[in-house]
Formats: C-alpha cells, structure tokens, sequence
C-alpha cells in the first residue's frame, strides 16, 4: 500500500482526470479523498493505492504531469499521521447498550445518534484502530457504515505545500537539468 | 475590438504562426469555418477526420512546429481518435480543434453531441471543453504551450457552438495562458551527476541508445559533439533514426526486434548504455530480464515517468536531452574505445552474406531493393514517410537518414493508414523538400482517400507502394509462430494505376528490378504526384528478428539461402 499527496486544481472533471490516470496506469486505488485547501482554488487529495514503489514512482510522476496537478508525491516512506473517520450504525437494545458503550469508550469514539433500536458511533483514527472497532461491533449487529477513505500529513517540519501561483510557472516549460 | 469566439480562434491560430489547418466541417464547426473563410489561413480539405489529425501529426514531425487538425462534432471528433492516439504515443505536438454543440444543451445527447474530451482523456496530453467565447484565445494559447513543453503531445479543445458564435471584447495581450503553477523539481542532484561522469569514464564497452527525444529537444548537435567526446557507438531507436547521420562510422544502425544482429549483440555485451530520450519500449528491449545484464544505465529523460518503468537504471539524469548532454560532455576524459569499436565490427560478421542486397539477382523484386534504390536515387535526402508494417522495417534498415526529422513514421502505436496523410502533412510543412511516402497494400487502403486531397490541394508527393498482396507482417508472424496458416493476411487490392489515374494521379507498375531505378528517376522529374506500384516478393520476411518476449540476442536470422522457391517460380 503507498500513500500519496496531492495538490490540484479545484475544478470539476480534475477528479476524473486522476482516477482516470490510475485506472491507465493498473493502478488500484483503495482510497481517494479529495478536500479544499486554505486557497480555494486548490484541493488536496489523498490516495492510498495497491501498488509497490515503483508503481507509486510511476503514479506520482504521471500524475504530475497532467496539467491540472501542481504537485504529487509519495510520502509512503515519511514520517506520517493517517486519519480515518467512520460513522457506524449499529443495533443497539436496552441489553446490550452498556456493554456497547464501553466498547465506545476504550476506542475512543463517541455516539452521535441515538434511536431505540440502534445507535450511531463516530470514529475517527488509523485505519487499524477503525477496523478494531468494527471487528467488536460485528457482533451486535452493524447495520450501515460510511468512511471517509484517508487522509494523510507528513509529521512535524516536514511541509508538504502547494507551490505559489506565480513563481515557477516554467517548470512545465523546461523541466530543464539542475546539474552544473 | 469585438469578435465573435470563431472570429478570436482564427485571429488566435493566426498569430500563434498557424498557416494550415486541416480539417473536415460540420454543423458544431460551422461559425469556424465561416470565420476561416475571411482569414488569411489555409484549410486543407482532408477526406476523413482520422487524416486530418495524421496530416497534422506528419506537420508536426516534419516541422518541429505544431500541427493543427479541426473538425466537427460527434462523428468528426470521434473519427480523429485514432490519429489522437498515435500522436500521443509518439510525442508529437498536436492540436485538436473539435466543435461541440451549445453549452446549453451539452449533457443531453444532442444531435451530435458527443462526449469527446471524455473519450479522448488517457489519449491526450490535455483537453479542455471551451463554453465562453471569452476563454478560446486563453485557451488556445494555452494548448500550444502545453502541446509542445516538455514531453510533447497532443491536445484537444472542443468549443461549443455558442462560444464560437458570442461576441466579446478581444485583445490579444488580455488573454496570456493561465496554467497551474507547478513545482520546480530539483531534478537530479550532483551526486547523481557525478556518478553519471563516472560511469561515462570508466566504461570500456560503452553504447549509446539514441531516441525520438534528441530530436524533440533539438540536441542534434549537443548529441553530436557528446559521442565525438567520448568516441561512443550509437545505436538508434525506430523514432530515433535521423538524429546521428548513418553514414558516420559510429552509428551502428537500428535496435530491437528488427534491428541489426550486431547492434542488439552489442547492447548484450557492453557495459554501459547511455540511454538519451528514448523509452525502452518493449520493441527495443525484448525480454526484460535477459536485456543488457552486463550493463550499467544511465537514462538521459525528460519525463520523470519512463525512468526505472522498464528497465531499471544505475543513474537517472531527469531534463531535456540537450541541457544535459551540453553539462556531460566538458566532463569526458575516456574516448579510446576503438578494440570495442573493432570488436562490434567483428560482430558485423556474416551479417553482410546474409543481407539481401549481397544476393545474387534471381529475377524477384524485392522491397529490400526497392527501399535501397530509392535510397540511393534521392542520395538519402528525402523526407521518407512510412506506414506500419513490414516495408517500414525495410525502410529503417535500407534508407539510410543522415539528418533529423526526414523519417516519419508511427512507431508507439503501429497506425497502419498513417503513411498518405502523414506525408501530406510534411509537404505542407516541407513544401521545397522531396516528400516519398513508402506505404504497404494493406495499410495504404486503409486511408487512400487522401488522394484527393493531394489533388486538390495539388501538392507533390511520391508514393510508391510496396505491393506484396498480404498484410505482410501478420503473415510473416503467422510464417514463423502459426505453421504458416494465412488467416485473413493475402489481400485483394485494386488496381492501383487505375486507381491513382481515376485520382488524376500519375502511376505506373513496376515488375522488376531493372524497372526500379528508371521509375524511380521519372517520378523524381515530374513535377507532380507520382503513384508507384512496386509488385514485390509476396513471402519474403524480415530479418534479423526477435519474436516478442524473447531475449534480444535470440534473433531469427536470414536463412544463409533465402531463394526458396516461391509459388510463382512452381
Ligand atoms: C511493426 C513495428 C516494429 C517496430 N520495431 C522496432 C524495432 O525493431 N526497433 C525500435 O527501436 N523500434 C521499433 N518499433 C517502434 C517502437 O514501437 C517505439 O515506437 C520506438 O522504439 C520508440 O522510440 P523512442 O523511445 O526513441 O521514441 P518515443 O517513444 O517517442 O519516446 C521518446 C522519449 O524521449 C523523451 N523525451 C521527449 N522529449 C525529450 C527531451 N526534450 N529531452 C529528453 N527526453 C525527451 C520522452 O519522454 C520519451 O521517453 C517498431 C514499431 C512497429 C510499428
Ligand atoms: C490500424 C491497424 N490495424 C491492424 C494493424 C496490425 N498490423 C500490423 S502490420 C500489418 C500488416 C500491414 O500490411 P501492409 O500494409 O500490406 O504492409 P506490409 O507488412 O505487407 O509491408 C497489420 C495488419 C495495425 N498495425 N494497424
Ligand atoms: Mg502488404
């Protein structure tokens, strides 16, 4: 699994031009989440793919390429913070509900909704912490879920940010050797 | 100044240097080509919407410059998918002008409405729908830049009806294109360079891998001076061929499946391949796992993508070709490699017995023979454009190109029908130079109709057909890995001289090898388009050759007496 970040154009059809690019590439994606960013022509994407290095070599240099990418990278290797949030619905009775709750409770989640027959828990953490939680819930009964796919920021000074409107617009134009 | 959006777009091509569009209309494109009408532009007429793009994909390549092809909605965009396609698999600068139906009805399977920048997506380099008229000249603008910045490739803007016909206020300085920034990557660091160095003099059997991409970056010279440098063997690929002029000692000629025995040895024994914007494509490289073992790499590439995709390299020198070669060269102190240079020569070997040209004259017209005369005739001058198919392989082995950009062919993705309108498209953009068009039976029926337009834009254009009544490279595939079982590969073909005569064309039949050089000499006076139909050996093959996924040194090669009796001498 590889994690990559990526700054885009926030317009439509860019989605579409990325998911079409991995999709070129046999690249299986396992999630994809795009967000604005504090400038709002620009969105930053997330993408968790099933691939190896050299396939997420592949992928982020392709994937800036396309115009409309300002800057992909691989952060699979780095220091990282992963963030995953789920809303669970699951069947909840008078019985069963306090042994629930302190399953909630040593996850860390919270219950958003409540209703006679069944609760909603919010849940928001790795992956790993998420699907522990899922597994004790299967039990009771989950009647629905959503998750939000991954997020993902390089820890500490380690910035990974979009680059400035006006500056290098040449590097599309040159791309030329550093060297010398 | 207010024009209407068809207006901006030719006022836009215009200053962009644009002379010819070819194209093709229809109701989508009307107001465009109403506005062409009053504009100093030339639109050639093409026949089918796939030529236009070929033509403007052979304008390209002939010319440096970027082609422009146009047509109209729905079917007219659909039918350019393919040229799309094999302009982007060969990196070559086009721009694709579709006209869509009105914004206001996009989205409801109008008439002629069809999604054509979602078909097209993996196929360009960038496409862009165009709704306001405000927004064509930015947008064009901004496809030629794209177009041909670093990698090249083609682009297509599809304008809506009503963008073309809205009026605005226009001016030119207004509407500078507008990109995404895009982060500088520092592309290869010092230590990498000097690693590069280092190789480069260490090597004892050095090979240079020359690719499409010295031509695209325009490092003829930088390329030249770097293998006078370091006295280095350069082999080519197909799309490489022009870029180090074969008459030099030190070319060693083509690469890969059907390349020359000792160049595919040599690249097997040496110890360094300097890999200088080409893409190891599977064609070049054979089986992965058996290429080039003993060699270290190093992979000179603009596009970051092509780096370690198939063949891992030791050192990646990320940037246009010519910046690169122009920091290596000062660097170079090892140029003795002549018991190398020897010993591919050695390799040479019987090489020579085996080539076609050395056999004694039986009689058969062979395209070997056909391709060598013409080569000798034009003295190699000729821009040589060709479609897909065995007499391509013929022409890369037998024509031999001492200057860029005169071969002209569709390498990437093999578009049989390329030839006709490709050629086309070179002598528009080559008007003073000699344009032959080398074509199969097979593929030249696929895109033949273009002789009209030849006639009617009245160019100048040879074409000589190598007639060989099979769509020669599946039989030869099917000679040597089907038991010779033909399946749907002998072709029936009409009669090409009338044919050409019921163009207005002038042709004629060539039988023998007596005949060649003499046809040949005529077509090249006439001040005209000139048809040759040469009937050539129906069975012969290709050689050397590496069947796909084999090891590049496990050839086929020319059977010692290839003067097997054919059906015609029973
Ligand atoms: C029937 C048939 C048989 C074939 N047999 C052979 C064969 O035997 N041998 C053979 O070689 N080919 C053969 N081909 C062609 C083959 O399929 C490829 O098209 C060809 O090898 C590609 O050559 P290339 O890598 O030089 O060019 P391209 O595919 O055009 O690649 C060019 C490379 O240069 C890079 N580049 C572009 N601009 C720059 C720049 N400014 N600076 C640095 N790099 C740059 C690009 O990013 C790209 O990686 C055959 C094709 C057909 C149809
Ligand atoms: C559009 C298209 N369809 C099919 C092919 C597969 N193909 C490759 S070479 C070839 C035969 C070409 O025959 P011809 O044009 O007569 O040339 P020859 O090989 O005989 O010189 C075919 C069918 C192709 N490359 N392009
Ligand atoms: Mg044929």
């Amino acid at each position: 699994m590889q994690t990559l970040v990526a700054y885009v154009e926030n317009k439509p059809g860019v989605l579409n031009r990325v998911a079409s690019l991995a999709r070129r590439l046999a690249i299986n994606i396992d999630s994809l989440t795009v967000g604005p960013t504090e400038n709002e022509e620009i969105a930053r994407m997330t993408i968790v793919a099933h691939t190896d290095e050299r396939g997420a070599h592949r992928l982020e240099a392709s994937l800036e390429k396309l115009v409309d990418v300002l800057l992909a990278e691989n952060i699979s290797t780095r220091a990282l913070l992963e963030r995953d949030l789920a809303l669970i619905k699951v069947a909840a009775d008078q019985q069963n509900r306090p042994h629930l709750m302190e399953l909630i409770k040593v996850f860390r989640a919270r219950v958003v909704d409540v209703a006679p027959e069944s609760l909603i828990i919010e849940v928001s953490g790795t992956v790993d912490k998420i699907d522990g939680l899922l597994e004790v819930l299967r039990p009771f009964g989950v009647l629905e879920m959503a998750r939000t796919g991954r997020i993902a920021m390089t820890r500490g000074g380690d910035l990974l940010q979009p680059p400035l409107a006006d500056g290098e617009r040449t590097a599309l134009e040159t791309a030329g050797s550093s060297a010398k | 100044m207010k024009l209407t959006g068809a207006e901006i777009l030719c006022e836009a091509l215009t200053r962009l240097g644009v002379r010819e569009i070819f194209g093709y209309p229809g109701g989508a494109i009307l107001p465009v080509y109403d506005a062409l009408g009053k504009s100093k532009l030339r639109h050639v007429l093409v026949r089918h919407e796939q030529g236009a793009t070929h033509m403007a994909d052979g304008y390209a390549r002939a010319s440096g410059g970027i082609g422009v092809a146009m047509a109209t909605s729905g079917p007219g965009a659909t039918n350019m998918v393919t040229g799309i396609a094999t302009a982007m698999l060969d990196s070559s600068p086009v721009v694709c002008i579709t006209g869509q139906v009105s914004s206001k009805v996009l989205g409801s399977d109008a008439f002629q409405e069809v999604d054509i920048t979602g078909i097209t997506m993996p196929i360009t380099k960038h496409n862009v729908v165009v709704t306001r008229a405000e927004d064509v000249a930015r947008t064009i603008r901004e496809a030629f830049v794209i177009a041909k910045s670093g990698r090249p490739g083609p682009v297509l803007v599809d304008i809506t009806k009503d963008a073309q016909q809205a009026s605005t206020e226009f001016a030119w300085d207004a509407c500078v294109p507008k990109l995404p920034p895009k982060r500088l990557r520092n592309n290869h660091d010092q230590a990498e360079f000097d690693r590069a160095v280092e190789l480069l003099n260490t090597a004892k059997r050095p090979v240079v891998l020359a690719g499409h991409g010295i031509m695209v970056s325009g490092a003829i010279c930088a390329f030249e001076q770097f293998i006078r440098a370091g006295n280095y063997p350069v082999a080519m690929t197909l799309l490489g061929i022009g870029c180090f002029p074969a008459k030099d000692p030190l070319n060693l000629g083509m690469m890969g499946m059907h390349g020359e025995a000792w160049v595919n040895n040599a690249i097997q024994e040496a110890d360094l391949l300097i890999a200088v914007g080409m893409r190891f494509d599977d064609r070049v490289t054979g089986d992965l796992r058996t290429y080039a073992k003993n060699a270290r790499k190093i992979h000179i590439e603009i596009d970051r993508a092509e780096i370690n995709k198939n063949v891992k390299v030791d050192v990646a020198l990320v940037g246009d070709a010519r910046a690169v070669l122009e920091n290596l060269t000062p660097h170079i102190e090892t140029r003795d490699h002549s018991a190398w240079i020897r010993h591919i020569n050695e390799l040479k070997g019987d090489s020579a017995v085996r080539d076609i040209q050395s056999l004694p004259d039986t009689g058969h017209l062979y395209a070997a023979h056909v391709i060598n005369d013409l080569w000798k005739e034009t003295r190699g001058e000729a821009i040589v454009v060709t479609d897909v198919g065995q007499h391509q392989m013929w022409e890369a082995q037998y024509y031999h190109h001492n200057r860029p950009r005169t071969l002209i062919t569709s390498g990437g993705l093999g578009t049989m029908g390329f030839a006709l309108p490709a050629g086309i498209g070179a002598k528009f953009a080559k008007p003073d130079s000699e344009v032959w068009v080398v074509v199969g039976d097979g593929g030249f029926q696929m895109t033949m109709s273009e002789l009209a337009t030849i006639v009617q834009e009245k160019l100048n254009v040879k074409i000589a057909i190598i007639n060989n009544g099979y769509l020669g490279m599946v039989r030869q595939w099917q000679e040597f890995f089907y038991d010779k079982r033909y399946v749907a590969t002998p072709l029936v073909a009409p009669d090409f001289v009338t044919l050409a005569n019921a163009f207005g064309i002038r042709s004629e039949c060539i039988t023998t090898r007596a005949e060649v050089t003499p046809g040949i000499r005529a077509a090249r006076e006439a001040n005209e388009t000139v048809l040759i139909d040469f009937r050539v050996e129906q069975e012969d093959s290709v050689y050397p050759m590496v069947p796909a996924g084999a090891s590049l040194h496990d050839m086929i090669r020319r059977p010692h007496n290839p003067l097997v009796e054919t059906a015609s001498d029973a």
